[in-house]
């Protein structure tokens, strides 16, 4: 039979390989960019200029490199986004997975699914024109460009997310367990707390992991309403807009500050992969 | 509804938060829509569409970041959507599930969780200075095209995976060859959920900003693109250059572009999902 296939077969499924060989071309270009400027960068400053310092501030005349202002303020934006996400996310998912009439269902889902689409940009604009003056109200000491606004909308923008996953966690479960539970008489409540939430926890675990890793990248809301060295993504996208030559050490701390987001994500779906 | 008539007390508790936690996004969504509305209504007429940037901000329109979104999309798709979907049909029809086929699955998650940010280093370290092909169309899009790659791969193999196994059985014992089984008989079955994962793609390119701008690309540019090397503007860079800057007029030039975009990317998105309940209703 192999013997009597056209040519054509062949050339078909050679195409079509070559199509799926196209992605890892594509995950090969990044992780050699990558490499590459990083490896240029530590030829010119060590490791310990990074690790032991604390100012960042490679554009001055005399740079310096410590990275934990951007990693801190990644992780405060990404922590306050997540704060927001897990109550209203986990709740909108009980409540599509366990309470809602299928009625209900039918429109809620794809409504909230749309939402997933809103460009970050629109988001990102929203906090600084209208979520940083709510919030100037009750605090009059925050400055106009600050990471509390931003982070508290990207919690919103990654909500229909971390839901929709928690909600697949939700409906996984098996319906003997909570029959099992009510039948020991046990109510819709306790059911859910001690039953089905404990038995989707690997799910939840991920979809979070997932969720946070969301936020971890999101650039265009900090660009806007945090400022250019809030985030690590804020600092890639403000210095990306042309005033850092090339072949400078300047232009190489974008690479080392997409390195370690890289890094930082890949760990994040890495543990989002093995919960599901 | 049972939960309703419940009497625990616990129970309605539960109720009225889990009510609460999905009207919250819906109604900051709702302020966030009516805010950018009322921001843009001075500004939003035909001659914002049909004009360029300006440094007078009474008079900036869209026109050029409009068609320049337009062919970036374009192209994006040009370049994302054959390879995606020949991708999905060799790892779901061809691939089986040896070591290679493995590797390629596991890269393909890898980069669907990469953030967007990361392809633009990518991008301008490859195509504008390695190829060569500076700040141009054809850079944004296979930029954007690398971004849209795993989404039309796994959308496009979610619908293959629907596909009754038995149908594909029918093909080849009728004497199909694999690509005529793959052709005549997976291909249209499948097609409303592979174009529905299209779709879903190119609106995410649509809307991004992050990419392009690492690209630098936001220059002022008042043209709109004439070929693929020309420099270009797209709609979110354009609202990200009005929103940095001060002046409120230019305040509800940008509001006025997120409103055209929202728009645009809300129709995309609600069609997608139309279409794909569509199709899963009947069952493919």
């Amino acid at each position: 039979m192999i013997a009597l296939r056209p040519r054509i077969e062949r050339l078909v499924e050679a195409g079509l390989g070559a199509s799926a060989g196209l992605s890892i071309a594509a995950t090969a270009l990044l992780v050699v960019t990558m490499a590459l400027e990083v490896t240029r960068f530590f030829a010119e400053v060590t490791p310990a200029q990074v690790l032991f310092d604390t100012v960042w501030a490679p554009l001055f005349a005399a740079p310096r490199y410590g990275i934990w202002p951007l990693l801190l303020g990644t992780v405060v934006t990404t922590l306050l986004a997540v704060a927001v996400a897990l109550p209203l996310g986990l709740l909108s998912a009980v409540f599509l997975a366990e309470l809602a009439s299928p009625r209900t269902r039918r429109w809620l889902k794809p409504t909230l699914e749309v939402l997933a689409g809103v460009p970050t940009i629109a988001y990102g604009f929203f906090a600084l024109t209208i979520v940083t003056p709510a919030l100037q109200r009750v605090l009059p000491d925050l400055p106009g460009l600050n990471t509390l606004s931003p982070g508290l909308v990207m919690g919103v923008m990654i909500t229909p997310l971390f839901g929709s996953i928690a909600e697949d966690a939700l409906v996984a479960v098996p319906n003997a367990l909570r029959e099992a539970s009510l039948a020991l008489g046990a109510n819709r409540l306790r059911t859910l707390a001690l039953v089905v939430l404990p038995a989707a926890r690997p799910g939840l675990r991920a979809a979070l992991a997932l969720a946070a890793s969301r936020a971890m990248g999101e650039t265009m809301i900090v660009a806007i309403a945090a400022g250019p060295s809030a985030t690590m993504t804020a600092y890639i996208a403000q210095v990306g807009l042309g005033d850092v030559p090339a072949e400078t050490t300047a232009f190489r701390t974008l690479f080392v500050v997409g390195a370690v987001l890289f890094a930082l994500t890949l760990t994040l779906n890495q543990l989002a992969r093995r919960g599901r | 509804m049972s939960a309703a008539a419940s009497s625990s007390r616990g129970e309605r508790g539960l109720l009225a938060a889990c009510v609460f936690a999905v009207a919250a996004p819906l109604l900051v969504l709702s302020v966030l829509v009516v805010g950018v509305v009322v921001q843009a209504a001075p500004h939003l007429d035909l001659e914002f569409l049909l004009s360029g940037p300006s440094r007078f901000a009474d008079r900036a329109g869209i026109y050029p970041a409009a068609l320049g979104s337009l062919a970036l999309i374009a192209l994006t798709a040009a370049l994302a959507v054959p390879v995606g979907v020949g991708a999905a049909i060799y790892l779901q029809e061809y691939a089986g599930r040896g070591r290679w086929a493995r590797l390629v699955e596991t890269n393909i998650a890898t980069l669907a969780g990469v953030p967007s940010v990361l392809y633009g280093l990518v991008g301008l370290e490859v195509f504008v200075r390695a190829v060569g092909l500076g700040r141009s169309l054809a850079s944004g899009a296979l930029t954007l095209a690398m971004l849209a790659l795993p989404i039309v791969i796994i959308a496009a193999r979610e619908a293959l995976r629907a596909v009754p196994h038995e149908l594909r059985e029918a093909g080849l014992a009728l004497g199909a060859t694999r690509w005529q089984m793959v052709w005549q008989v997976v291909l249209p079955v499948a097609a409303p959920g592979i174009l529905t994962g299209i779709i879903l793609a190119t609106s995410r390119a649509l809307g991004e900003a992050a990419p392009l701008l690492v690209l630098g690309a936001v220059v002022f540019v008042s043209d709109p693109p004439t070929g693929w090397s020309s420099p270009f503007t797209a709609l979110p860079l354009q609202v990200f250059q009005w929103a940095s800057r001060p002046q409120e007029a230019f305040a509800q030039a940008a509001a006025a572009g997120i409103v055209v975009l929202m728009v645009t990317l809300l129709m995309l998105n609600a069609a997608a999902i139309v279409l794909r309940d569509r199709a899963r209703r009947r069952g493919a």
